[in-house]
């Protein structure tokens, strides 16, 4: 970040948007106090909060950022709230007061004994905002607080949002890349470029109809602005043999998690076919994920099948893919999981990509070529020496896919490959797994993002609603 | 595992007792216990233990049903000593430390399944006066720890994904582990410092004066379970130099 000048006044609702690497989380948090101005690496410049130094302002401040996981830090919702009016010095007797008052303002649904390691995604987001609304903040900062949740969450979130704003008329920044959605939140849109400062700010409709096609190409969700369209050209009459063959068929599986009182998933049959993409879908809890673990040749289905076709594993489709030795599973079977962090095997860009084509016996000039091929594909050359833990949240993302295709497996297995993507990496990785499907490849995606389905998609299976899910899931035509 | 942390939670008056006051109590019978090395003051302790667990509210069968666990291992342990002592009397060695773990092992699993973490903190910071930021950053990180259990599976079926397993290579095995131990340590450290960043930014770090939600109290019965297990050391310890078999353990 670099040559900023900005004044939000009070009261103003703002929209921070910007290529990843522009500066926006690190404005939040100086903005909260909490960055060390003292111990930068190199600090320049003048930050004001209501005219004096952030650090003086910090209990007029409230922050919730992206992971809900690390928001929260009591095992009781109620306690948790309590916990910032512990660190205020509120009276005790006044505490319970605000914090019943602040559980209702966002909807939160339950007690102040509720377990909040119980809790969904977006049930812990919006009482993280409890606990910073109960602190009656004037400025609110939140940094893609939506970014990790499913559709219904993110929703309640954002009307948990607007209920503070309407409370506390608090002047909100808020940085979001899904800027559709957040629209009804703020009424000013400001837009950061790494090193330059504000290129843009504004209403949102004069931002967007001025910068619109340069902030898509950043990577921002720009309103109203289609996606490509990359689904599979129509099977082939099957005289050649050329037809969507199975590769991988699931049948009748169900699966109970250790411990779990209910089983995750009963009874679904699904087919993975060669040179097709299929979009699994459900709310939370429906039991993708569970399925995409048992497909992927990761866990053992409690009742049913999982069987490759001998197209898939040859002599080998006898045996259940979660009996194959791991090389031989990544040969056939790639999975990319949510966390492309849990992936990483080496400590540098370029031997992550190399690892599954030398385990695969691969000639070392011949993998040393596919590798540059790769890093030039994925926009990553320049990172070829970087530890893989390092990069940011879309590079990541597009190495983790990469990593899963090199050994060479027809099945892609992907959970919520898009979670929290800006549009350029969302635009990369559907061009990635529509490649991989038009050479023949399989694709499953566990995903909640609808452009995925609308996108990619050729077929789309819909999980059961509730929990336990008795109902079979239903397979259509996208 | 043996403990269930929100077992039994809410009923019974030696339940609802002061954290920093059952800790202490447990504290006090175990290191008795530890420091006397004759069968007697440890079966003594324990058979008090078993009636005052009952009179404060947990039932035998309760402590049968939780404690089951302990029992086995204890059992498996004089078995072993049976088995493999030297001893001229092997069944009374084996007894006398069935005994020995019970009778340490029982009040500290009753107090640790029995005590909330948020109310051990609690009392800590108000009643033995532990500086609060130790006493809540510890616990907010004992939070974490079942997620690092879930994210401990999640990575090993990851790299399974990528290609990499042991199969019977102790090596291989070995570099899995460090591994993985690796991926869960990076893991780690970024929630750590997300979760402080998220605490300080709810006043955490202020330099002036707490205030407190949750009240606890040091009453007249919770003075009253320390100096009980005090006294109950003291009696068995005089019961069995009476009996003549008292025998501290550096004797």
């Amino acid at each position: 970040m670099r040559g900023l000048d900005l004044t939000i006044e009070p009261g103003e609702r703002v929209l921070l948007l910007g290529a990843s690497g522009a500066g926006k989380s690190t404005l939040l948090t100086a903005l909260a106090g909490i960055l060390d101005l003292e111990h930068a690496g190199d600090a320049e410049g003048r930050l004001t909060v209501d005219g004096v130094h952030p650090r003086a302002t910090r209990d007029r401040v409230g922050l919730v950022l992206q992971d809900p996981e690390t928001q929260l830090v009591m095992a009781r919702a109620g306690d948790d709230v309590a916990f910032g009016l512990e660190n205020r010095a509120v009276p005790g007797p006044q505490i319970w007061h605000r914090v019943d008052a602040a559980l209702d303002t966002v909807g939160f649904p339950y007690g102040r004994d509720r377990r909040t390691d119980r809790l969904s995604g977006g049930e812990q987001q919006r009482l993280a905002l409890a606990g910073a609304f109960a602190l009656s903040p004037r400025l609110l900062l939140l940094d893609e607080p939506t970014a990790n949740l499913d559709p219904v969450g993110a929703g309640l979130v954002r009307e948990a949002i607007a209920a503070i704003q309407r409370t506390t008329g608090a002047t909100t920044v808020l940085v979001e890349h899904r800027v559709a959605e957040a629209l009804e939140l703020v009424d000013r849109v400001v837009v950061l470029t790494p090193g330059e400062g504000v290129i843009a700010d504004g209403e949102p409709a004069e931002v967007f109809a001025a910068h619109g096609d340069a902030l898509a190409a950043s990577g921002v969700w720009v309103p109203d602005r289609p996606l490509p369209t990359r689904k599979a050209r129509p099977a082939q009459p099957d005289a050649s043999g050329g037809g969507r063959e199975d590769l991988l068929v699931a049948d009748r599986v169900g699966y109970t998690h250790k411990g779990g009182d209910r089983p995750a998933l009963t009874g679904v049959s699904v087919r993975l076919r060669a040179g097709e993409a299929l979009a699994v879908v459900g709310p939370n809890g429906s039991g993708k994920s569970t399925l995409a673990t048992m497909l992927a040749g990761l866990a053992a289905p409690a009742t049913g099948t999982v069987r490759a076709t001998p197209r898939l594993a040859g002599s080998d489709s006898p045996v259940p893919p979660h009996r194959w030795r791991a090389h031989v599973l990544a040969a056939r079977i790639g999975t990319v999981f949510q966390d492309p962090e849990h992936q990483f095997l080496t400590g540098r860009v370029r031997d992550e990509l190399a690892f599954g084509p030398i385990r695969r016996g691969e000639k070392a000039d011949a993998v040393g070529r596919r590798v540059d091929d790769l890093l030039d594909r994925l926009r990553l050359t320049s990172l070829a020496e970087a530890n893989p833990f390092t990069l940011s949240g879309g590079e990541k993302r597009r190495l983790s896919v990469a990593t899963a295709l090199t050994p060479g497996p027809a099945v892609l297995i992907l959970d919520e490959p898009t979670f929290g993507q800006d549009r350029r990496t969302w635009v990369e990785l559907v061009d990635l797994l529509a490649a991989h499907r038009d050479s023949g490849g399989s694709i499953f995606a566990a995903t909640h993002d609808e452009a995925v389905v609308a996108s990619l998609a050729d077929r789309v299976l819909t999980l059961g609603h509730d929990r336990p899910a008795p109902v079979p899931g239903r397979e259509v035509a996208a | 595992m043996v403990l269930d942390l929100h077992a039994g939670r809410g009923t019974g008056r030696l339940v609802r007792a002061n954290p920093v006051a059952k800790v202490l109590a447990a504290f006090v019978l175990g290191l008795g216990v530890a420091l006397s090395d004759d069968p007697v003051t440890p079966a003594l302790v324990l058979g008090a233990v078993v009636v005052a667990l009952a009179a404060g509210g947990v039932t035998m069968r309760v402590l049968l049903m939780r404690g089951w666990p302990l029992l086995v291992s204890a059992a498996s342990l004089g078995l072993t000593t049976l088995l493999f002592s030297d001893t001229e009397q092997p069944w009374l060695t084996a007894l006398s430390v069935t005994v020995r773990v019970l009778a340490i092992a029982l009040p500290g699993v009753v107090v640790l399944v029995t005590i909330d973490p948020t109310d051990l903190a609690d009392s800590l910071v108000q009643n033995a006066r532990v500086p609060a930021r130790f006493a809540y950053a510890s616990l907010a990180a004992l939070r974490l720890l079942p997620l690092m259990a879930v994210e401990w599976r999640t990575i090993g079926l990851a790299r399974r994904a990528r290609g990499v397993d042991a199969g019977r290579n102790p090596v291989a095995h070995l570099r899995l582990f460090a591994g993985t131990v690796f991926t869960l340590l990076v893991g780690a450290v970024r929630r750590g410092t997300r979760l402080a960043v998220a605490m300080d930014a709810r006043g955490f770090d202020a330099v002036g004066p707490r205030t407190i939600a949750r009240p606890q109290v040091v009453r007249r019965s919770d003075v009253a379970l320390v100096l009980g297990a005090f006294a109950v050391l003291v009696a068995a310890v005089l019961a069995s130099s009476a009996l003549g078999t008292f025998r501290p353990f550096w004797a």
